[in-house]
């Protein structure tokens, strides 16, 4: 009796462990055509947004997108016998079915807690891919779909002082703003080489999948204080701030200013290269960047402006990012002046 | 019977045009209009009319629109307003990213980048709008009013912009383009046409700015060779507003008192217009006199012809370096056309109209204006074989009609 007994036991014990800690996601919401007014629908978290399904693979990036200092939680969802691949710049190619969950949020001024404000979700349906914000509830209780975006007055401590903000949850369409590639929507973050998995066995698991990944060398943390690998820092900030735009295929492409690394003359890069649709934001200078001369340089000004007719990038920027800015001022600083 | 047959073709036509179960949105003014506005324009299908109530919607950000074949229709420029003048976020007001999209009839106020943005955004119709920086002209309004850009077939017609700290009407890197029946004023340009391939720009009035209408070609950018643009019929006079356009910015450099200006562009028609009391002058052709490294680019104005327009007061007070010795030389004006005589003779516009016209003489594109040795231009009697009329698809013309 207990021969047969045993393994019911234990089959029982791992269906209680599922729904328990592992709520069941649900794969049908993520690739069907209907898009759920609330994120619970889909299974991503128990309860709230404290509580992820460790059926996501929680990843965080070394040099991150700037949202006005918001803190992000980043997980992947894979379907069941999906198969991930990488293309040749090591940006991982993901299944139908896959999901990209990324949570934003500060801490509490009081508590010190995380209070989770929106989850932003890609998924990957079968006609392409989809971006929808869900904002939470006060309570915590669930997330409801915000398609048109919206606002959320916001305090938390910056660097020691209480900074209140009106906090934009960007619409879909702004979504696909950034998230867009020729028109169609696409993942901007999950590229290997600024990818970190918290979790162990993870980064295994895809490079089992992926063997080719491991031959790439992992990009520049932004905030390294190692002084040798400032045009590598700053390139990258470049790359993951302005780069998902300012791009050949991007939504800045008739700027003719190419952040993304592909650019193949100095002009493209932006040094010695004058505005051309910039309005009142070229603030009476005359470079994109003045080689030698950040206070010259009409990228240091337009990220350290929060007029929105002038600020770069466009969105999630009611502040500036003085620490990212920072670095981009040694770099340009530290270019040999050229003639222009 | 015959009626009735009559009936039914016409039902079956209307069919062919407007998809099946094509709807009307509304949205009204009040509480929440920028979601409900945001979330209409998300929610439209193509085929749709976003119907933008009577009154001021007053918007916190940009506004955006993602889908094709959507009308967003207001029930008048002055009467269905955006009110962006408390935009927190956007670098535009309206942006539109699809194809096929007709905006009509409402107005946007004091957005705080661009008014109205399209990119990409292929057969667009903007009708019977109104842009405007309701303060007039001041170097903290946006830059550019109506703004397609990387689009191909653009229709812009019967709208007023004003105040803009750039250009009203911009259309840049674009191709098959019309611009008529519309009024630029109190910008610092009032149409401009940048590294755009056949363009008509006719029938507008373009006064108060600080220089009236643009033709302009500018290096390092997706495309270049800005060419094929006729400019004709047009009232362009009066434009003395000074240069409120932060410096650095392209149209910083455009002298208060310009009428028309072509920058290296080649194959451009300046006719049958009226142009005066503009005081740096009426038509000036010139080279793009800055420092480049763009081994593609051409910075040469080439192939411009100037006919049969008629010309009032100009050039009593030319605003760039080296105007006043000119004018001086003269006797005391500046001419009503001139050539800044980048690349020689063989490059030298056309001329038929005749009102004083000078070249600079300054061949090399890096000359400094102050050496000028000013000579008339020949005044032309053989005109050169003319430029096609630009042909937008049916479809476009038949919103307008």
């Amino acid at each position: 009796m207990m021969r047969w007994l045993l393994p019911l036991l234990a089959c029982f014990a791992t269906a209680v462990a599922t729904s328990a800690n592992d709520p069941e996601i649900a794969e049908n919401m993520i690739a069907g055509e209907q898009n759920p007014p609330t994120l619970s629908e889909f299974g991503f978290f128990k309860g709230g947004a404290a509580h992820p399904s460790s059926q996501m693979i929680p990843y965080t990036l070394r040099t991150p997108l700037f949202s006005d200092y918001a803190e992000k939680q980043r997980f992947i969802f894979i379907p069941r016998d999906g198969v991930v691949t990488a293309d040749a710049q090591g940006k991982l190619v993901f299944p139908v079915g896959t999901a990209l969950v990324k949570s934003f949020g500060y801490q509490d001024v009081e508590t010190g807690n995380l209070n989770i404000l929106e989850t932003r979700l890609l998924l990957h349906r079968a006609n392409g891919w989809v971006a929808l914000p869900y904002v939470w509830r006060a309570d915590g209780s669930d997330a409801d779909l915000r398609v048109g975006g919206t606002r959320i007055p916001v305090s938390f401590d910056l660097h020691g002082a209480k900074t209140s903000i009106s906090y934009a949850v960007p619409n879909k369409n702004q979504c696909k703003q950034c998230h867009s590639s020729a028109e169609q929507i696409t993942p901007i973050g999950p590229i290997w080489q600024n990818m970190e998995f918290p979790r162990s066995g993870d980064a295994a698991r895809f490079t089992r999948q992926i063997p080719t990944l491991a031959s790439f060398a992992k990009w520049a943390r932004w905030d390294d204080r190692d002084p040798h690998n400032l045009q590598d820092r700053a390139h990258i900030y470049l790359k993951v701030n302005c780069g998902h735009c300012h791009a050949p295929k991007g939504a800045a492409s008739n700027s003719g200013l190419f952040l993304d690394g592909s650019a193949t003359d100095a002009a493209s890069a932006g040094i010695g290269k004058r505005p051309v649709a910039a309005g009142r934001a070229s603030g009476d200078l005359d470079f994109i960047i003045e080689a030698g001369h950040p206070e010259r340089s009409i990228l240091i000004s337009r990220m350290k402006s929060t007029d929105p007719g002038i600020a770069m990038p466009e969105l999630g920027r009611a502040l500036h990012h003085a620490e990212g800015v920072k670095v981009l001022e040694d770099w340009i600083a530290a270019m040999p002046p050229t003639v222009h | 019977m015959r009626m009735r047959n009559i009936g039914i073709v016409g039902a079956a036509m209307c069919a062919l045009v407007q998809p099946a179960f094509a709807k009307t949105i509304a949205v009204a003014p009040g509480d929440g209009a920028q979601a409900r506005l945001q979330e209409a324009l998300i929610a439209a299908e193509p085929g749709d009319v976003v119907e933008l109530g009577a009154g001021r919607f007053s918007l916190t950000d940009g506004l955006s629109l993602d889908v094709n074949n959507v009308t967003v229709k207001g029930m008048g420029a002055k009467l269905s307003i955006l009110d962006f003048s408390g935009q927190q976020g956007a670098g535009e007001g309206l942006l539109v990213t699809s194809d096929d999209v007709v905006l009509r009839d409402f107005g946007v106020e004091n957005s705080k980048g661009d008014g109205i943005k399209s990119k990409g955004a292929d057969r667009i119709v903007y009708f019977q709008l109104r842009v405007e920086w309701t303060g007039g002209p001041k170097e903290t309004n946006g830059a550019y009013g109506i703004y397609p850009v990387e689009s191909k077939d653009v229709l812009i017609d019967s709208v007023i912009v004003r105040g803009a700290s750039d250009a009203g009407i911009y259309v840049g890197q674009s191709r098959n383009i019309i611009v008529r029946e519309s009024i630029a004023s109190e910008n610092v340009a009032g149409i401009e046409i940048e590294n755009s391939f056949d363009a008509d720009v006719h029938d507008n009035i373009a006064t108060h700015n600080t220089g009236g209408i643009l033709v302009f070609d500018l290096p390092n950018l997706p495309q270049m060779g800005g060419h094929n643009v006729r400019i004709f019929d047009n009232i362009i006079v009066d434009n003395m507003t000074p240069n409120f356009a932060p410096k650095g910015n392209i149209v910083a450099n455009v002298p208060t008192g310009t009428g028309v200006m072509v920058m290296a562009n080649r194959n451009v028609e300046i006719f049958d217009n009226v142009l005066g009391e503009n005081g740096t002058s009426n038509i000036m052709v010139v080279g793009y006199r800055f420092p480049h490294n763009d081994p593609k680019y051409d910075p040469l104005p080439r192939d411009v012809v100037i006919w049969d327009n008629q010309h009032g007061r100009a050039g009593w007070d030319p605003k760039f370096r080296g105007g006043k010795e000119i004018a001086a030389a003269m006797g005391g004006s500046f001419p009503a056309i001139f050539w800044d005589g980048a690349g020689g003779p063989t490059k030298a516009p056309i001329v038929s109209d005749t009102v004083s016209a000078l070249s600079l003489g300054l061949t090399d594109i890096l000359a400094d204006p102050a050496t000028a040795s000013p000579v008339p231009l020949a005044v032309s009697t053989t005109r050169p074989a003319a430029l096609p009329a630009i042909k937008l698809p049916d479809s476009m013309e038949a919103v307008v009609r």
